[in-house]
């Protein structure tokens, strides 16, 4: 008698488990479900497209592995998706420890460049002056956006990871310092030069129409 | 909070690079009180960087949308699903 119950009240938990986030996981579909979406979330963040195409690949592999972990309390997307961010972090750390980040540097400037060492104030020919592009157009809209796609192409490895991180996973700070290994003043650091250089690359685009 | 002596409003007043710092960190985060009452005095008498402030805050909604992944269709590739598809039948039948 007790045996039979107890093999009745496994089999409830499993259905429980089942139907707890009304989400079951299908491993067959998710080439055909998701690939391109995690393909594009990669490449826009990492920007080798074979690495992001590797990335995919191991995030699928790796969930198939912790399919029982699913616990369906997001959509298969988001959790494949958080997989994938994990790995793109990772690569992360690998460019920012590596040399890749002062080689690049010498296209963009830093502090000095932009403002007076003694007290602080733009330099001439620094000062921010209106863009040309009418953001009210919508051909003036897409011009902006594919000057600013170019302009973030060319940041370095690092600053390009943290202001992702930031401003398009918002992720919290503290995640960004730790899973980076930069302190809180590094950090400030990077997002302050990577914006002051990028609104220039952005005025230098107008004034050139060099889109 | 202490009030800022003449030497101390002057040095903020061009102070842009202290400025625009604040100006992304307010965006990223928060700023304390006296960070807050620092930039209000500099913005008040600098056009230069109440562009910037504009700008900046304009850069970052437009490259959410450089972001989104609905702007940037990026095929997988063909061959690369077949691939795919078949290490993970290949698990699953394992």
């Amino acid at each position: 008698m007790g045996l039979k119950q107890k093999r009745v009240l496994l089999s409830d938990s499993k259905l429980m488990k089942q139907h707890s986030g009304g989400v079951k996981p299908s491993p067959k579909q998710w080439v055909q479900k998701y690939a391109d979406y995690l393909f594009a979330f990669a490449s826009l963040r990492i920007r080798d497209e074979d690495l992001a195409r590797d990335l995919v690949q191991e995030t699928f592999l790796a969930a198939l592995e912790r399919l029982d972990k699913f616990e369906g309390n997001s959509s298969e997307k988001t959790w494949l998706t958080a997989i994938l961010k994990n790995k793109i972090v990772d690569v992360y750390r690998k460019q920012a420890s590596g040399l890749g980040n002062t080689v690049q540097i010498s296209d963009f400037r830093e502090e000095a460049d932009f403002f007076d060492a003694e007290n602080g104030h733009w330099l001439a020919g620094q000062q921010p002056q209106a863009f040309a592009i009418d953001l009210m157009d919508p051909l003036g809209k897409k011009e902006f956006q594919s000057a600013l796609k170019n302009c973030l192409d060319k940041l370095p490895s690092l600053w390009l990871s943290v202001f992702t991180m930031k401003h398009i996973d918002e992720e919290p700070t503290k995640v960004i310092t730790d899973r980076l290994r930069l302190t809180p003043s590094n950090f400030w650091v990077i997002m302050h030069r990577t914006k002051v250089n990028l609104r220039s690359c952005l005025q230098n685009a107008n004034t050139k129409y060099d889109v | 909070m202490k009030k800022l002596t003449e030497s101390e409003k002057l040095r903020i007043t061009y102070d842009c690079k202290q400025a625009t710092f604040l100006i992304e960190k307010q965006q990223a985060s928060s700023l304390t009180a006296m960070e807050k009452r620092d930039l209000k005095h500099h913005l008040k008498g600098c056009d230069a960087c109440v562009t910037y402030k504009i700008q900046s805050t304009l850069i970052r909604k437009l490259a959410k949308k450089v972001f989104g992944v609905q702007e940037n269709k990026q095929p997988f590739g063909k061959a690369f699903k077949e691939e795919l598809q078949k290490k993970i039948d290949d698990k699953l039948n394992g």
